[in-house]
């Protein structure tokens, strides 16, 4: 199994943990990472059906390569313990906790995992830990919880929920989340974890989710959620980099090693200085093309 | 008899004669001095002789009808023809009985006919397809004689052979003249390509052309000339055209179907087809429809521009043309009655007969010429062999269309499915019928990964190349039954109620009638 920082995470399937046809298929669509979703997706009358559903899906079910990850209910919610005792042992490679406000709703959530994990003798370190940031609280707070444990691989911002918390329209321009879609970035960047975008809510609306992903990686997202497997390959057509940027990447990346392996830290490439922060972003396109660094010689 | 697939034929059936084994996609070769073709009937009518019948009836008495007869018709209105019923009324009224439909194909707007096999006034059928409740009634052995199942090209063939002998012929028409000149291009009724009907009208004892609008002589183009028409009426409607665009023939938005799509796209383009010259060909259905979507996108990146399309055309088709990405369609067959318009207005857009679409049994049919189909299916089996007429319970309800034809011609035929549809396995050891042969079908693509037939070790080696997800046929049915099980065995009774002919005339299978 694939450590969890090991995944791409340009799309994330949203699968509701109700739908056993979705739950079966959602494999084959090609997303990064899946999100078996116990939470909004469900209705309360059904929340001890999909927490088995996804329980026995996880255990049964071929997801081929892509990441699992577990959308468990809030923790102050009648449902979420019962979630993490059921989903903890199954050890997916992270749980996505809902509405993380602060640090301290984070720390019982961890206390909590962790204790499940003891009774089953299972590691603290593989299961990674998503917090989602949908209020006005969290996203004040987000810098805090990004940072505070290493199980914190990535955090993501729920854009419905905080629309609503905000109390301003949820709009396709985005404008009324802009600030917080930055600062979750920021946060994420400055602890070195990935960040998730919310989703694009209309999935007849191409063009829409086009622009809206192209503007997301611009501000720097590692990627999307998306809640139609028809929405996952525009999401990766935005994120895959093109020839042109690729062939540039590659030779920036083959000068490196050549003047690595001459002791030489700066040089030049298609008359342009190349330096350190030059050089690992040429890493991250190439990465993104799918090409194997270590495969590159010069 | 065994054919060369294992299949257990009978040597001969009543009605049907003798029936010749399945031997190989290609065993026409080596049979063909024994061939031989029938000429067209004997016609000579004397110089301004009245074709125009004030109405159906009429044109058929003068068609002489007996008990016994062949009648041919086309399925250009596909769900939308309200011909067929129009006739068989006619021949109930006159007593005539014990007729033989050989209709191109019969959709679910043929359910209307039940009761005319019921009564036995239709008691043999020729078709590509059944669907619905007629296929139900043929299932449950309402039919004396088995129902014998053609590609459009075998049809072509058969008919050229003899073995399908047109008594009538009842072609509708969108168009036509009071000689007989008849197009389905336009008219309120336009259902595009006649090429279904052609070779009907050119074989049949007596041709008539029905249409709901006579328009002034000479009608242009004339798909259907004159010179082979003996009657020719008019009626208030031929069918309803916004019907011949089906569940089947739309592409779909349905997620699986575009995953599989995209994945056969991404095949087609990892092959060393896919450049300047492709041909293409897309059946009917879902998955195989959209391939064409995405291939339209990867030529316009890749500035590739094609050769011809072939089938089967959509709006996705002749858009395609008109974008310059093809340089002509070859078009036996409209699948939505917006392609008229294209047929009838750009000279690149060219009607064919099914006899130049897809026979095997001529110089060279435009199946031979493709470099690639992508296809469907109901079920697949780990030798590639594919069933597209007999369901899950042993039912006849689908259609052979010009499947084997295609996948028979084209330098890279594809068939695209998903593995399993709800807890039915696609994927299976053994396929119910086949209809095409697992020779002729070189990859299977489905949303867990594409299976390429161990006789294309050249495709194995391109599609690993491109890091696309290729995996063993075998591997693949195993994994599917894990997930849905392996559904009972279909048990049969030792009736055979279908003969799947195979495109050269040969028998590829029988349909033996489920035990209910």
């Amino acid at each position: 199994m694939k450590k969890t920082k090991e995944f791409k995470r340009r799309s994330m399937l949203y699968i509701p943990g109700n739908n056993p046809a979705m739950l079966q298929q959602g494999g084959v669509y090609g997303a990064d990472s899946l999100l078996l979703d116990l939470e909004d997706a469900v209705a309360l009358n059904q929340k001890d059906a999909a927490r088995t559903l996804v329980a026995n899906m996880l255990q049964h079910n071929k997801y081929y390569d892509a990441e699992l990850s577990v959308r468990v209910n809030h923790i102050d919610t009648p449902f979420g313990l019962a979630d993490l005792e059921e989903i903890v042992p199954l050890q997916p490679h992270t749980i996505r906790f809902p509405k993380c406000e602060t640090i301290e709703q984070l720390d019982k959530v961890l206390s909590i995992v962790e204790e499940i994990e003891n009774k089953h003798n299972l590691p603290h370190n593989e299961m990674g830990i998503h917090a989602m940031i949908e209020t006005a609280l969290g996203v004040m707070n987000v810098y805090d919880i990004a940072g505070h444990s290493s199980r914190v691989d990535a955090i993501t911002i729920g854009g419905q929920d905080l629309t609503s918390d905000m109390k301003v329209a949820a709009g396709k321009d985005g404008i009324g989340i802009d600030y917080a879609r930055k600062r979750i970035v920021m946060a994420a960047k400055a602890h070195r974890i990935d960040v998730m975008d919310t989703v694009f809510a209309d999935v007849d609306d191409d063009e829409g989710l086009r622009k809206e992903t192209e503007y997301i990686k611009k501000i720097g997202f590692t990627g999307k959620a998306v809640i139609n497997p028809r929405q996952i390959d525009i999401v990766h057509e935005v994120y895959i980099p093109s020839e042109k940027d690729v062939a540039k990447a590659m030779r920036i990346y083959q000068a490196y090693l050549k003047n690595k392996a001459a002791g030489i830290g700066v040089f030049a490439v298609d008359k342009k200085m190349v330096d350190k922060p030059v050089v690992e972003r040429a890493m991250t396109t190439l990465s993104l093309a799918d090409i194997d660094l270590n495969s590159i010689e010069y | 008899m065994k054919n060369s697939l294992g299949k257990e034929i009978p040597e001969s059936i009543e009605g049907l004669g003798k029936l010749i084994p399945y031997t190989g996609a290609w065993g026409l070769q080596d049979r063909l001095d024994e061939v031989k073709l029938v000429p067209v009937p004997a016609k000579a009518r004397k110089p301004h002789y009245d074709k125009t019948c004030a109405n159906l009836e009429e044109a058929i008495k003068k068609s002489q009808p007996f008990n016994g007869m062949c009648v041919s018709f086309h399925h250009h209105l596909r769900g939308g023809d309200q011909l067929i019923i129009q006739a068989m009324e006619i021949f109930k009224k006159l007593g005539i009985k014990d007729i033989c439909i050989a209709s191109s194909s019969l959709t679910t707007a043929h359910d209307c006919l039940v009761p005319f096999v019921l009564d036995g006034t239709i008691t043999k059928i020729f078709s590509s397809g059944i669907r619905g409740e007629l296929g139900r009634t043929v299932s449950e052995g309402a039919l004396p004689n088995p129902i014998v199942i053609h590609s459009h090209g075998g049809r072509a063939r058969a008919i050229k052979e003899g073995r399908i002998k047109i008594d009538i012929a009842i072609l509708a028409a969108a168009a036509a003249d009071n000689e007989g000149n008849a197009t389905g291009q336009h008219g309120p009724s336009a259902f595009g390509s006649m090429g279904y009907g052609m070779i009907d009208a050119q074989y049949a004892k007596n041709t008539i052309i029905v249409t709901d609008n006579m328009v002034e002589f000479p009608c242009v183009p004339a798909s259907v000339p004159a010179h082979y028409v003996d009657f020719v009426t008019e009626i208030e409607t031929i069918g309803d055209a916004k019907k011949i665009a089906g569940g089947t023939t739309r592409i779909t938005k349905a997620p699986l179907d575009l995953k599989i799509a995209k994945m056969a796209a991404d095949a087609i383009i990892a092959t060393d087809y896919f450049k300047n010259g492709i041909s293409f060909q897309v059946g009917a259905g879902g998955a195989s429809l959209a391939v064409a979507k995405y291939i339209r996108k990867a030529m316009i990146e890749k500035e590739v521009q094609g050769s011809f399309l072939l089938g089967g055309v959509t709006s996705v088709c002749t858009d395609m043309l008109e974008e310059g990405l093809f340089k002509s369609i070859f078009d036996v067959q409209g699948f939505d009655a917006a392609v008229s318009s294209s047929l009838l207005n750009n000279p690149k857009h060219i009607e064919i007969s099914s006899d130049q679409y897809a026979s095997p049994m001529n110089s060279g049919a435009m199946t031979n010429k493709i470099d690639v189909v992508a296809l469907g299916a109901l079920e697949v089996d780990t030798d590639f062999n594919v069933n597209v007429i007999t369901s899950s319970t042993g039912d006849i309800m689908g259609a052979s269309g010009g499947h084997s034809d295609t996948a028979a011609g084209a330098n890279l035929s594809i068939v695209v499915a998903p593995s399993f549809r709800g807890r039915l396995p696609i994927i299976v050891d053994k396929v119910m019928t086949v209809v095409t042969p697992g020779e002729s079908v070189d990859l299977v693509v489905t949303e867990r990964g594409i299976c390429v037939n161990p006789l294309r070790k050249d495709l194995e080696k391109q599609l690993k190349e491109a890091g696309l997800w290729v995996r063993d046929i075998k591997e693949l049915a195993k994994e599917v039954e894990e997930i849905v099980g392996k559904p009972a065995h279909v048990a049969t009774t030792d009736k055979i109620i279908g003969v799947v002919e195979y495109r050269d005339g040969s028998i590829i299978d029988v349909i033996r009638q489920p035990k209910k």
